[in-house]
Formats: C-alpha cells, structure tokens, sequence
C-alpha cells in the first residue's frame, strides 16, 4: 500500500540555540490542554503586530531541564486559510511572517476520537518537509469509544514519532517531552499521489517559489500545493506577498484548468482524503463491543438544542452568568476596597500632608484600587466562558443562537464576542478574530460597545441609587431599570448590525460550518488559566490607561490651584477639568447635564466607571474605610447637588438620561484603541466614536426635551 | 442510481451519500477539506430549535451548516448504492 520510501534523513542534530516547535491542531482537539501541560506558567501571550490575532509562546522543559519554545498557533482544519487566525498559523508554518521565525519543527496534535479529519492537517503540514511529531491525543476517550489505534503501525507509515496521549490527565507528557528533547527527528517518508493533471502546475509553481519567492524547494513544493487550494484569499498584515511571476503562472494554470473543466481543487483534497483514508484503514480498528445507539453528547443534545428545553437551558445558564457577575463579584469587591483603604491609611501615616500625600493617597493608590476592583467581575465572567468552552457548550450555543443572529445578517459566532463584551469590550472585540469573513467581523467590532460593559455597572448603580430616593423602593424597581440599561444596548447592537449589514457594509450572509465537540467534563486547569491570563491583559492593557488618566485626572481637577481656603466644589471650577467642563455645558446642556456632569463625561473616556470618581471629587465627597457608607455619601451627595437657581441637578429625568447616554456613547479609550488595531485603521474607530456618541446625543436630546414637557 | 435530492430536504434521522458537490465557493471548499466528499456518508442529526442550522454526522463527528449550503450539496437516499 504504503508507496517506496525515499531514505530518511535526519535533521541537523547540532544547533545554536533549542529548537523552536511550533504547535498545531484542529479546533476541539485539546491543544490548549497540551499547551497548558506543557509550559505550565511559562507563557507569554501578546499579538502578531500588525493583526490582532493572540500570539502565545512558552517554554516547555525536558526531562533534562532544557528549555524549548513552543509557540501555540491558531487552531485550524486546514492550512487554507479562511480567517485571519488561520491564516497566522498558515503564515507562521510557511515562514512568511517577518515578525515570527519559521518553526524548527511541528507538533500536530489530532482528537484520536476523529482521526481521519484531523489527519488532513497533518497531510498537508508533513509536505511541509520539517519534522513532525504527532500527538494523537484524547487517546483516553477513543479507548472508551472501543477504538483501538495501532500507534507503532501510523509510526511506521509515516515514518515520524506517533505519541498516545491524554493531556487533560497528564498521560503520555512525559514521552512527549523525551521526544520533544532528541535531537534526531526523521522527517516523514508519507508521500502520496498528486494527481496527474495538477502535477505539472504544481511543478511550475515550485519553480517560481524557488527562484522568484526565495523559498527553500520543500517549503515551496507545500506552498505551491497549498496555493491550488488556498488561492491565497486571506492576507494578513505582516506575511510577505508572492512575487508578481508566481501569481502569473498561478492565474494561468486557473484559467487553463476551468476551460478544460478541471475541478483542481477538488481533486487535491480528494487525493489527500484517499491517502488518508488508506491510513486510517490499517491503523485504526474497532472493538467488537461497540457501544450501540446515541452517544452520551447526541442524547444531552436532544435537551439542549430541543426547541423548547433548549432555550430554557440557554436561559438558565446566561441568567446564572449575568448574577454571578451581579451578586457573587461584590464579595472580593469589598475585600479588595477595605484592603486599598488600609493599604492608603498606612501610607497616609508615612508620608506629611502636602502635594506628594495627595498625588500618592488620591492619585496613584486610587487610581489603582480603581483598576483592580474589575477584576473579580472579569474572572467570573472569564470562568463561565472558560467553561463554556471547555465543555462544548459554547458551540451549542452558537448552534442555537445562529438563526437568531442571521436574522441581522450575523453568524452564531457573533455571539460569543458579544457576550463576552458584557463584561468588556476589549476582550469581546479581540474575540471576533474568529469570525471569518472581514465584513462581518467589523459589524460585530462596530456594535459590540453597545453591550453594558462591567465599567457601566457601577455608573448604574450611582445612577439607579441617586435617582430612585430611598431604599424603601422595592429591589425590583432598581433591578428592572438595571435590566432595561441592559436591553436598550443589547436592542442597539442588533438594530445597528442589521442596519450596517443592509448599507454600509453589505455582504453575503456569513457561513456556520462548525463542529460540535462532545461534551467534555471542564478541564479545571485550562478555565482557571484563561481567567488569570484574561485578567493579567486587562491589568497590563486597560489598567495602565486607567491608572495613568486616574493620576492625570488628579492632576486636572487639583491644578491650578485656587487661593488656599476656597470651597472645594469652587477650586475644581477653578482647576483644568472645571474649565473644559464648563468648555462643553453648551453642547450638553440640552440633554440637562451641566458642566459638572461634563467634567464626569470627559474624564469617562479614560474608562466609563472613572464617572463615580470624578462625581466623588467634584462633589467633595469624603471616603472612608467603610464602603458602603462612602457610595452612601456619594449618593446624597448627587441627590443634594443643584444647580445655579436651586433646582435639583439629579431629577430621575437627568439619572435617566445619563444611563441612557452611558449605554450608546462611545466614551472608552481603551477600546478606540484596540478597534484601531483590530481594523488597522483610523478610519472605523473614529467612525464608531463618532456614530455612537452621536447617536447617544440625539437621543438623550429626545428623551429629556420630551421628558421635560411631559413635566418630569 | 436513485434520484438526487439536496440534502436540506434529508429527514431527521436518516443517512444519506453524497453524489455531487458545488465546485465553486469558499463553503464548499471548506466541506470537502473538513471531510464531505462525493461517497461520503452522512446522517441528518437535528436541525437547530429555530430550524436552521442542520447537524450532521460525517466520518464520526458531528458538523453544523446552514440551509443555504445544504440546498446545494445532491446526496443519494439509497443506501445500498453506497460503497
């Protein structure tokens, strides 16, 4: 069966430095896990510049204790790239990336449960022609599955290390490491029929990669096949393009093959799949004690896709996400308040009362505690979508959601980047990287700002306690505003989204070509992971702006000082950010905010919640170490402020009001900046600035002038 | 060979082959890579609450597409034609 082997040759055994594995794998193959293994801690997660796709290296250590790199690379099922994640992997594997080295070597992990899909990656990253080791991992759930996998027969046909694996209980990691470590891995002796009417093409395309691209014959043999198929439709910032000669004959062979009627790229994956499947035929058996009828997975999916069960289900699961995030986050909220204000207490005793006390005690430690107080909120969001994914269920969900979401010209993957921007933008809008058609995807961006971010909550929550008098209003009145915030930019984001995708950027509805994984008990390390790890990038990306415009905001509202003995409210008027909020009461006045309330919005733009501070400072608010008396200060404080003839500032019409302008402006630096680097323009971060908090003034102009004259 | 029908129109339940596929199209060509091939054997698992997408299950896992695509792809009901 198995075609004449070429001699196998060793790769250079004697290197400069360890060698660089990079990791690839099919979505839902457990690659992550492995990774996790592998490394441990040891990782370092940043972008490819240029693209906003995740760049995740670690170092792995041998039993020897050598470190090797590992760069984890997008999940893929195929080389040809459909998104820009794909087309990262495909970039990094080809060494068309100028910013990350080509891999030493490859490490491809399959789903053993499935391996005559997954092997068709594998196919096409062996003619790549670097050493491969293949991890055929979930061996665990395969033998369950009755499967058995003749490990040392795939070894012998490919001609590369196999290794059986579980990286969720650890089995087989240490082999892997030992085989990570030699320093001899063959190169695979698998070669297969290309067929005879693209041959030639092939040949020529080779050619030119060599001669023209400056690309070494083995990589240029895998890159010529990968063009047949591939078309080289997704580009990426920072790959290197294909020289003029090589697109020529490229386009020729194209037009020739489709006067003749050849399917050229139908026939490459169907000569893959029969190599493949004559594989799989001599290495894959199965026990006579199959098990019979619906798999676990099919008979939970009969309650959890069923058209009434289901839905109650994704209800039940989203209602317990969103309270967990209301209720059980306030718990570490107050630790980590009463800790700051002992923290500021301590330091308040070291240092003499001056300008350095204030810039320490008001500025910086404030700042800070102002950053660290979201993280309980994103961990518990963090953990229920780490879980989600973990399980399987979060595909289920896109399943469910996907007729919904097509309804505005979206797919089920929408919905995980607008969920996610519940909590916060930033991440929700790094997650539409997996969205695969470019239009979309910026839909999804442009809208998912409208989600109430966990930076609104507490703007709410002031909000909702300044507006409604007492706490002897029922808890439902304050939870159904809550929920109302909720569903007017929820209502916003689908409405813009059908809109955009009927005007602006009309584009065919988008694909839903998804596996359902089955259902898999959360691997505890990998959830607990991701929540650190998402937690880390919002401290190192949103929390230095946050803290840095915090200190800045100190700055502005203390200097330039007025004479020594003026009210506070006053020395503010008299400081930077009373001037700029006075600059823009013009503008706001119509919606009845005035310029204190302007000073608020402005300093919103470091970070919406950054609102409750400044309103604390400008209303010369006293905290103490006691936090629910200091948001009870707070908000006697808004509800005792007037304007300049007397009247209440904060009337239920103007706390309504400014909700309402929170949920549509645009009013997140932080997320400007990270829409530009995801669009790798100006043009649609300004764009949605503009639209959004355009949008959010009409409104609010609407709201109040009619409240005004229905007499609120 | 028994007459082709898309595969929008399988019922819930039933296998069918795969005869012809569209050439053209990234979907398309996304499908045969992930594995549905003319011969490949597949059976209609469900269709999502809101009655598109469809699940199938195609060399031992389970695939979400769309109507849309469905419509396109011919399969063969008589089993016995198969392999």
């Amino acid at each position: 069966m198995t075609p004449p082997l070429p001699p196998t040759k060793p790769a250079p055994s004697t290197r400069a430095s360890a060698p660089v594995y990079g990791l690839v794998g099919n979505p839902n193959c457990g690659k992550s896990t492995l990774f996790n293994a592998l490394t441990g801690l040891k990782q370092k997660v940043g972008n490819y510049p240029g693209v906003t796709v995740e760049r995740k290296i670690g170092t792995a250590y041998t039993q020897h204790g050598q470190p090797l790199t590992l760069i984890d690379l997008p999940g893929t099922y195929s080389l040809a790239a459909r998104s820009p994640d794909e087309a990262v992997t495909r970039d990094v594997l080809l060494g068309r990336r100028t910013d990350t080295a080509m891999p030493d070597r490859i490490v491809c992990v399959v789903d053993a449960t499935n391996l005559e899909r997954n092997l068709y990656l594998v196919h096409q990253i062996l003619d790549l022609g670097r050493p491969v080791i293949l991890v055929l991992n979930m061996i665990d759930v395969a033998e369950e599955l009755g499967m058995r996998i003749d490990t040392a027969r795939l070894e012998q046909l490919l001609g590369i290390p196999v290794i059986a694996c579980a990286a969720s209980s650890g089995r087989g990691v240490i082999e892997l490491k030992l085989t990570l470590s030699r320093s001899d891995l063959p190169l695979s002796r698998h070669a297969w029929g290309v067929p005879a009417a693209i041959a030639p093409a092939v040949s020529e395309l080779q050619a030119s990669l060599q001669e023209n691209d400056g690309k070494p014959p083995l990589i240029a043999r895998a890159e010529a096949l990968l063009l047949l198929t591939d078309r080289d439709s997704v580009r990426v910032a920072g790959s290197t393009a294909l020289a003029p000669r090589t697109q020529e004959i490229l386009s020729s062979w194209e037009k020739r093959w489709a006067a003749a009627g050849t399917d050229w790229a139908a026939e490459l994956v169907n000569a893959r799949y029969d190599s493949i499947g004559k594989l799989t035929a001599e290495v894959v058996g199965q026990d006579s004690a199959t098990p019979v009828g619906p798999s676990v997975s099919d008979r939970i999916d009969a309650w959890v896709t069923h058209p009434v069960w289901g839905w109650a289900i994704f209800g039940t699961i989203m209602a317990a996400m969103f309270l967990s995030i209301f209720t059980l986050a306030g718990i570490p909220m107050g630790w980590i308040e009463s800790l700051m204000g002992a923290l500021s207490t301590w330091v308040s005793g070291l240092i003499p009362a001056g300008d350095l006390h204030d810039l320490v005690i008001d500025g910086a430690i404030a700042g800070v505690q102002g950053v660290i107080i979201f993280l309980p909120q994103i961990i518990i969001l963090f953990f229920f979508i780490g879980l989600l994914e973990s399980t399987g269920y979060m595909a289920r969900a896109a399943f469910i959601m996907d007729r919904m979401m097509s309804r505005v010209g979206l797919n089920g993957r929408s919905f995980i980047p607008l969920l996610g921007s519940y909590a916060c933008a930033i991440p929700g809008i790094m997650a539409t990287r997996t969205i695969e058609q470019p239009k979309d995807r910026l839909v999804t961006i442009l809208v998912a700002p409208f989600m109430s971010c966990s930076a609104r909550l507490p703007v709410y929550l002031l909000l909702i306690a300044a507006m409604v008098p007492t706490s002897e209003v029922p808890l439902g009145t304050k939870v159904g505003l809550m929920l109302l915030m909720y569903s007017l930019g929820t209502f916003g984001a689908f409405g813009f989204a059908w809109f955009f995708k009927k005007t602006l950027l009309r584009s065919a509805p988008p694909l839903m070509i998804m596996e359902l994984p089955p259902y898999r008990l959360p691997g505890v390390r990998d959830v607990a992971q991701q929540m650190a790890e998402r937690a880390g990038i919002f401290v190192k990306r949103a929390g230095t702006v946050i803290l840095g415009l915090s200190i800045v905001l100190w700055f502005l509202a203390t200097y330039p000082k007025a004479p020594e003995g003026t009210p506070k409210e006053q020395a503010l008027a008299h400081s930077f950010a009373g001037q700029a909020g006075h600059a823009l009461e013009p503008v706001i006045a119509p919606l009845g905010f005035d310029w204190r309330i302007g000073i608020g919005l402005i300093n919103s733009f470091a970070a919406r919640e950054v609102f409750n501070s400044a309103m604390s400072v400008i209303f010369a608010v006293e905290t103490s170490d006691d936090e629910e008396a200091d948001a009870g200060h707070l908000r006697d404080a808004l509800q005792a402020a007037v304007r300049t003839d007397g009247s209440k500032l904060f009337t239920p019409l103007v706390c309504l009001n400014l909700m309402v302008f929170y949920v549509f402006a645009m009013q997140c630096l932080s997320t400007v900046a990270v829409v530009k680097r995801e669009t790798n323009s100006w043009r649609w971060p300004l764009f949605q600035l503009g639209y959004m908090t355009g949008f959010a003034w009409g409104l609010c102009l609407v709201i109040y002038q009619v409240g005004r004259v229905l007499g609120y | 060979m028994s007459e082709l029908t898309p595969l929008s129109s399988l019922a819930v339940g039933a296998s069918a082959v795969i005869r012809e596929f569209p050439k053209q199209g990234v979907a398309f060509l996304r499908l045969r890579e992930m594995g549905l091939l003319p011969g490949t054997r597949l059976t209609l698992i469900r269709t999502a609450p809101m009655g598109d997408p469809l699940e199938i299950k195609v060399r031992g896992y389970n695939l979400t597409l769309r109507k849309t695509e469905a419509d396109h792809i011919l399969i063969e009901l008589n089993q016995a034609a198969a392999n």
